[in-house]
């Protein structure tokens, strides 16, 4: 918590986006989080990224659940819509308001608690809906709020602050998040914004279900050394297996990776995700290869960040559905109450 | 980039952009706060120490400090640094209780101190306190120098002035006014153990254009004349007046004329409007008291009717710039233009002269007749001859006057001592005293204030321009003070960062406001200026760089916009980042703020 506001003024040399806004312009509220957790910089990450994209605040949907991962969306774009949901029942509610309005970029941001515990059953039926979404976990491993508790991501073996091991096995959110159908699933790590800020533009202009796991230290109850998800674990752990950028359409496509390496993937709105893999046998697009290679690492203590799978071509709940492409709130009483004798062509289809 | 020794006292006071610029160092910072808590007593001291004069200064500083504030980088106007500064004099209790002690046994060391002006003075007050007899000779009936002789008594009231110069006077100089010196041999024949030159720069130039002689009963030197008002010699001056210069002293000249009976006063410069030497606030205040200032007019010809001034000629020019920020001059094609006049006010600079000491003292001159000088100890050819203020390097303001007497008297104080004055100089130094109070409190007020610059009232015009005893500025009451002091950034608590405690989790990164800080691999310089956060162009304000972190990565922080608001310190959860007073110690002798 700090008592100090942050000054409105800001660097003279900031960027200014397409929409004449800075990074300043898309932050929230000052974070009321315990000082150095890694949620803050998840938030500062999705500032960062909306402002590159030069996304317009108002056009956001925030949701969320609770617990300190929940209470995050105060702390970014300040000028969007949001919703604070009960704990776990997040799902239920961005399902309605993509329902509701397609246009707004819906992102949800959850923790292990809010997603893997209460909230499970729940997570588990969004995915396999595939509501057009960026959905975020604040993976910490740690019940925060409640003082340190192990929660269900926690790796088994892993300690407590005071050195008691984890008993039970872990839940890995990204091979549920592969094995049900999620059309985007990355890992990555709050202390890595420059694998974190591409993952979360790629995320958001994704259509379909995004789902990043970012580990998170909670620096007051699991960043010690006992602990899977500290600073220092993660750091010496971790494997990146595939970058991405996001090139939005008609930005110039520089070259300058080694070949063999990148593979420039067309998104559905004319932009492109260019994935850089760091082991050449590894494939994006195989969900199979993907869930294998996340638990074999797993075995092996180790972590795998970066684009795990996509699949841009992926349909979505509203492609399922077969909905109008007008959002529900712009439809207008002739299209919403089509009259009777749209009603006798229904009747007629079902004698 | 090598990691920034921050115990280099230059590092950090640097970063005090203010005190950096100041050429006495002032604490400014350290004042402010002390206005900010209402301790005028306690911050008139803390100035009085290291520039002697404040109650002078906060009304006539060139105030080098303001251009340099932080503020106009990261807003717009700089803090009314000067103008506090008279907050603190004019709003101080009793301070004779922080006065130095002056010990009645003498050290048996004499000393002569040359001209009674702000430097001399200066040289006094830092030596009287080690027990040395001061002599001092001045030619005016009355101490001050030219802060009594070429300052208006409507910019400096002559009881401020006595105030400050009385002070030192009383604390036991031995003064002989009225004492022109005309031999410079003749005062070393007096076998002082030390001598002072600190007699400014006293010649007022001339022009020597067709028709200066004839004309000579119309025409005053700038500062003689203003020398002149102010000892009473000269209570009037009638008909129309051309200033000529674009300084101090110009408007100085022209401000008096209008409220000495003058008809109708007008200012000629040479040059261009935006390259005059006066102090931007100078010129606007000549302008709002309804005197034109003319540019780009050099004179030609002085115009006159047997021996009566009627006019000067003046040639148009154009200013053209260069691209390194001056202007060269090409004639405009306009025709020459007569302006009408019947007295002349000349000032287009000064010199010092010293023609009293002679070429065969043992001290050497330049070819600029400029006394030839050690820039550290301010020592002269001969070895007991020191020279400072204006005498010393040709005319600046009095802040340059009290830089120079602390430097001189620390010179004079160890010869006497029989210590070598280079060598035996007390060296720089800085402390840092953490700032922190509690888990979210600090000893400094954090909050950035995003108020304007304040303005200072002004007396009424009419009343102002009748008499000339008035003081045009009103100064700020102790409530305007209190606001304009909440605009300062507190630049001398510095950010300090500690890397074996930094855990890299990004918190100061994605709190501070003007995106200062940021984690990267090291490069050199140009290449880490472009890769930061925000990119780093202003090459004149340093990056602080770490050693290696455990990622292999390096924290650095552009210092150029940093509000030093204490978020990054407020947010580190390891105090890897702390929020650290600077205290810069300047050497000088017997300072009262040693700490």
């Amino acid at each position: 918590m700090t008592y100090v506001a942050k000054p409105r003024v800001r660097h003279p040399l900031l960027p200014i986006n397409e929409l004449g806004l800075t990074r300043r312009d898309y932050e929230g509220a000052v974070s009321t989080l315990c000082a150095g957790c890694g949620h803050d910089s998840v938030s500062a990450a999705i500032v960062q990224a909306c402002a590159e994209l030069a996304l317009p605040p108002h056009k956001f949907a925030k949701v969320s659940g609770i617990g300190c991962s929940s209470k995050t969306p105060s702390y970014f774009l300040s000028h969007s819509h949001g919703f604070n949901a009960v704990h776990g029942r997040m799902p239920s509610v961005a399902t309605g308001a993509n329902l509701a309005n397609r246009e707004l970029y819906c992102v949800g941001v959850s923790g292990d608690g809010d997603s893997a515990s209460i909230g499970i059953g729940q997570f588990a039926h969004i995915v396999r809906r595939r509501i057009n979404m960026l959905y975020i976990v604040d993976n910490n491993g740690t019940y925060g709020l409640t003082k340190g508790q192990f929660s269900a991501t926690n790796d088994k073996g892993s300690t407590s602050k005071k050195g008691v091991p984890n008993l039970y096995e872990p839940i890995d959110l990204v091979s549920m998040a592969l094995q049900i159908g999620a059309s985007f699933v990355a890992r990555s790590f709050s202390g890595d914004k420059s694998q974190l800020v591409p993952l979360i533009q790629a995320g958001l202009m994704h259509k379909g279900f995004a789902f990043i796991d970012v580990i998170s230290p909670c620096v007051a109850f699991n960043n010690h050394n006992g602990s899977t998800k500290s600073y220092d674990y993660v750091r010496g752990h971790s494997e990146r297996l595939v970058s991405a950028d996001y090139i939005a359409a008609g930005e110039e496509i520089t070259v300058d990776y080694e070949s063999g390496t990148a593979e420039d993937v067309a998104m559905p709105d004319g932009s492109t995700l260019r994935l850089r893999k760091l082991d050449e046998n590894y494939d994006p697009r195989d969900r199979v290869q993907a869930l294998t290679h996340v638990q074999r690492a797993a075995e092996a203590g180790e972590v795998v960040t970066g684009l795990l799978y996509v699949d841009p071509d992926a349909a979505d709940c509203h492609d399922a559905l077969g909905t109008p492409a007008a959002p529900l709130n712009a439809l207008d009483e002739s299209v919403l109450c089509p009259g009777a004798a749209a009603l006798v062509g229904v009747n007629a289809q079902l004698s | 980039m090598k990691a920034t020794d921050i115990a280099d006292p230059n590092y950090f006071h640097k970063v005090v952009d203010c005190q950096w610029a100041c050429p006495a160092h002032t604490p400014v910072p350290d004042y402010i706060r002390l206005i900010a808590e209402e301790r005028f007593t306690e911050a008139y001291m803390l100035n009085w120490d290291s520039n002697v004069f404040p109650g002078i200064l906060g009304r006539t500083c060139d105030r080098p400090c303001e251009p340099a504030c932080r503020r106009v980088r990261t807003e717009e106007k700089p803090v009314a640094i000067c103008r506090l500064k008279r907050v603190a004099a004019d709003h101080k209790g009793d301070i004779s209780a922080f006065m130095p002690k002056v010990p009645k046994k003498k050290n048996g060391k004499r000393i002569c101190l040359m001209g009674a002006g702000p430097a001399s003075l200066a040289v006094a007050r830092d030596l009287l306190p080690f027990g040395y007899e001061i002599d001092m000779f001045d030619r005016d009936p009355a101490g001050g120098g030219m802060m009594r002789s070429q300052i208006p008594a409507f910019r400096l009231p002559a009881d401020v002035l006595e105030e400050e110069v009385d002070l030192i006077l009383d604390m036991g100089v031995n003064a002989q006014f009225g004492y022109e010196i005309t031999s410079m041999k003749a005062m070393l024949d007096m076998d002082y153990d030390a001598y002072f030159v600190g007699t400014g720069a006293p010649r007022g130039r001339d022009l020597d254009l067709p028709g200066r002689q004839e004309v000579d009963d119309h025409i005053s030197i700038g500062i003689d004349w203003l020398s002149s008002v102010a000892f009473g010699h000269t209570s009037s001056i009638s008909g129309k007046v051309i200033v000529m210069g674009g300084g101090n002293t110009a408007m100085d000249c022209c401000r008096t004329s209008k409220r000495l009976g003058a008809e109708r006063v007008t200012v000629v410069v040479r040059s261009a409007f935006d390259v005059m030497k006066a102090s931007e606030w100078e010129k606007e205040d000549a302008m709002s008291e309804g005197i034109p200032i003319i540019n780009n007019r050099p004179p030609k010809e002085f115009l006159h009717d047997n021996g009566k001034l009627t006019g000067i000629v003046f040639e148009c020019v154009k200013p053209i710039p260069d691209g390194k920020g001056r202007y060269r001059y090409e004639p405009s094609g306009e025709p020459d233009v007569v302006v009408e006049c019947d007295h002349v006010l000349m000032a287009i600079g000064q010199e010092n002269h010293c023609p009293w000491v002679e070429r065969d003292a043992g001290i050497e001159f330049d070819k600029w007749d400029c006394p030839i000088l050690d820039e550290d100890t301010l020592q002269s050819s001969h070895p007991k001859v020191f020279f400072g203020g204006d005498s010393a390097l040709g005319p600046e303001n009095i802040i340059w006057a009290s830089a120079h007497a602390h430097k001189a008297a620390i010179s004079i104080h160890l010869m006497c001592q029989g210590k070598d004055i280079k060598q035996d100089r007390p060296p720089e130094g800085v402390n840092l005293i953490s700032q922190k109070m509690g888990i979210h409190q600090w000893s400094y007020d954090a909050e950035h204030d995003a108020a304007k610059r304040f303005l200072v009232p002004h007396a009424n015009k009419r009343k102002a321009l009748d008499n000339i005893k008035i003081e045009v500025e009103l100064g700020f009451d102790a409530r305007l003070g209190l606001k304009e002091a909440q605009r300062c950034l507190n630049c001398d608590v510095q950010t300090v960062f500690t890397e074996k405690l930094c855990i890299e989790c990004d918190a100061c990164v994605d709190i501070c406001p003007m995106d200062c800080i940021t984690f990267t691999d090291n490069a050199e310089e140009p290449d880490l200026r472009t890769a930061l956060m925000a990119p780093a162009e202003n090459e004149e304000q340093d990056l602080y760089v770490s050693e290696s972190l455990t990622t292999g990565r390096v924290m650095v922080k552009d210092e150029d916009v940093c509000l030093h608001c204490g978020l990054c310190a407020e947010r580190c959860p390891t105090h890897a980042w702390d929020m650290q007073k600077s205290v810069i110690h300047i050497p000088q002798l017997g300072s009262y703020a040693s700490g």
